[in-house]
């Protein structure tokens, strides 16, 4: 088990109580502002002391309050990338990045200086002071200072909340090459459903201190249920698609998945690139006949295989599509009008403006 | 208009020295009791803050007479330090750094504590994720980081030095050779007939030292303060 967190903790009006295990390569913590996120993360690096917890990282005990253990945060060996980067503005960028290895015991430097620097694309920045550097320059050279301690587990506490679209955009195909090269176990906040479908492998949701879901990404947002707060729009389905080719013409490039082929809006990965896709259960519309006449499309043909119970108007319907597995979101009186029932053939209608740009993520099969 | 006489010249290299070794003395007490005064919470921080504080506010004679009757030959403190390490203020241009430390010592404490104020805990505690223990925070980011304030405080403290005159002749009189400082000698100069070629004499070196002092501080500041600041 990378991972093994149970923590108690009081802080004035504000009540944790949240244990979770996980394997995951990308742990994300998601949850509303005050859900207890920042907290567990603090928590784990050992900047906040838990008043009962018991915190294991990959089979070592950083906390147990039972046993009267707690290691301080500067030997945990926990790498922190913070929402701010607080780089040491008197040190350039070559000597925060060499900063924790200073404190590293020489025998457990493994980390590659070049590797890291080119891993993050940061090589020009070196002999810059951080001042100079843009935020999403700031992040990268904070997440390659962290990963230069050699962590065993790598910490980040909403690093792209601060930037803008564009910059984000930039970051995330560095942390999926971390990632997916799978050296250091990662474990992300984040509040952006979009951002936990492109990068998480596993997902803790967190509301009013609580855990009220986690388990492997794909499971966790297929189900509406688990975002009880206010994401009530944002469950959908996680599947794996190629790109099968580009159309020129109509700007819209082809994905091939085991539900079928979807039709999206022009993106610029080459043709063969694995992505993961998320398909919002809100964006799905179901039919019992093949459509024809629609302006839509995406039909993926599957059945039903369960039917969520859901108070208020609306249901979760989840197919399965050839394998991969999509979630719609109906209404109550669509599902009794048209008999809708698991096991039953349906087809899956979705727009492909519907596609979520940001939640589209590079992804190797093995991370789904 | 003539150059300095040889008296002259004594009390200028004596003032130096009684303000650099003042200055250099109460550095590193400074920068603990900043600390203290800035992070600490510890039962009497409210006294310490007011004891420190007390030279800025009370006349400079009536700290003259404490470091008297305190550090003087026959003083406990002084007659314990004299018996044992053989130190002794009374009298002599150590006495004379020691009244200026005191004098200083508020403006120096303030100066750095208003830095350390400044100074984002956080970047602290991401050290700290990085493997570097606390001393070693201390001296890798905390201090780098409050060098301007340390530098500030110095001038400071300095200048209060080269400035000090009420405590020091209270506590060690003004003895040409050994506690007659800059301030001491000008004094001296407009009590006698014909002095004031001499006391002019010795404010323009005093102005000059003051100036440069000043420029010294903002051009080391100016430098200090482009590498720490974001």
């Amino acid at each position: 088990m990378i991972l093994d967190v149970g923590i108690e903790h009081e802080q004035g009006a504000f009540a944790l109580q949240a244990s979770f295990q996980s394997d995951g390569k990308l742990t994300a913590l998601f949850g509303p502002s005050g859900s207890g996120k920042t907290t567990i993360v603090n928590a784990i690096g050992g900047l906040v002391r838990p008043d009962h917890a018991r915190i294991v990282v990959q089979g070592r005990v950083l906390v147990d309050t039972k046993a009267n253990i707690v290691v301080p945060k500067h030997r945990r060996r926990i790498g922190y990338v913070f929402q701010e980067g607080r780089l040491f503005p008197h040190l350039n960028v070559w000597h925060n990045l060499l900063f924790g290895r200073w404190f590293t015991p020489k025998g457990e430097r493994t980390a590659s200086f070049d590797h890291v620097v080119d891993l993050l694309g940061i090589g020009h920045l070196l002999d810059r002071r951080p001042s100079t550097l843009s935020g999403g320059e700031k992040q990268r050279v904070a997440i390659g200072r962290a990963l230069l301690a050699d962590p065993q587990l790598l910490l980040m506490d909403e690093p792209l909340a601060s930037l803008d679209e564009a910059r984000k955009a930039e970051i995330y195909p560095y942390i999926e090459r971390l990632r997916d090269e799978g050296r250091v176990p990662i474990v992300l906040v984040s509040h952006s459903v979009a951002e936990i479908a492109r990068l998480a492998t596993s997902v803790v949701v967190l509301s009013e201190g609580k855990v009220v879901a986690s388990g492997p990404a794909v499971e966790v947002l297929r189900h509406t249920h688990s975002f009880a707060q206010g994401g009530l729009t944002e469950a959908g389905a996680l599947i794996e698609a190629q790109v099968s080719g580009h159309d020129a013409a109509y700007d819209l490039t082809v994905l091939q998945a085991k539900a079928g082929t979807l039709s999206v809006p022009r993106l610029s990965h080459p043709v063969g690139t694995s992505l993961r896709v998320r398909l919002r259960a809100r964006d799905i519309i179901l039919s019992l006949k093949v459509p024809e006449g629609l302006s839509a499309l995406n039909v993926l043909p599957g059945f039903i295989s369960s039917i969520d119970n859901a108070e208020g108007a609306s249901v979760d319907v989840q197919l399965d599509c050839g394998g991969d597995p999509v979630v719609a979101r109906v209404t109550r009186k669509s599902v009794e009008e048209l008999g809708l029932k698991p096991g039953l053939a349906v087809h899956a209608i979705i727009k492909s403006i519907a596609f979520d740009p940001e939640a589209l993520g590079v992804a190797s099969a093995e991370n789904m | 208009m003539e150059g300095l006489s040889p008296e002259e010249w004594t009390a200028v290299r004596l003032s130096l020295k009684v303000a650099f070794v003042a200055m250099a003395a109460s550095l590193i007490p400074g920068i603990a009791i900043a600390f203290l005064l800035e992070r600490g919470r510890f039962w009497g921080r409210q006294a310490l803050d007011v004891l420190v504080h007390l030279p800025l506010v009370l006349p400079p004679v009536v700290v003259g007479w404490f470091l008297l009757i305190g550090f003087g030959r026959r003083g406990p403190i002084g007659a314990f330090l004299a018996e044992h390490f053989g130190i002794v203020f009374s009298f002599r241009w150590t006495g004379a750094a020691l009244a200026c430390a005191i004098m200083g010592f508020p403006l120096l404490v303030r100066a750095i504590r208003l830095s350390i104020a400044a100074v984002d805990r956080k970047l602290e505690d991401a050290a700290g994720t990085l493997g570097a223990h606390p001393v070693w925070v201390f001296g890798v980011v905390t201090l780098p980081l409050i060098l301007p304030g340390i530098i500030a405080g110095m001038v400071l403290s300095f200048a209060k030095a080269m400035g000090e005159f009420g405590a020091t002749i209270t506590f060690v009189s003004s003895i040409p050779g050994e506690t007659q400082t800059i301030p001491s000698a000008i004094y001296a100069y407009t009590q006698v007939p014909g002095g004031e070629g001499g006391a002019m004499r010795l404010t323009l070196v005093s102005i000059v030292i003051s100036i440069a002092a000043l420029w010294l501080s903002e051009w080391l500041a100016r430098r200090v303060r482009g590498r720490v600041h974001a």
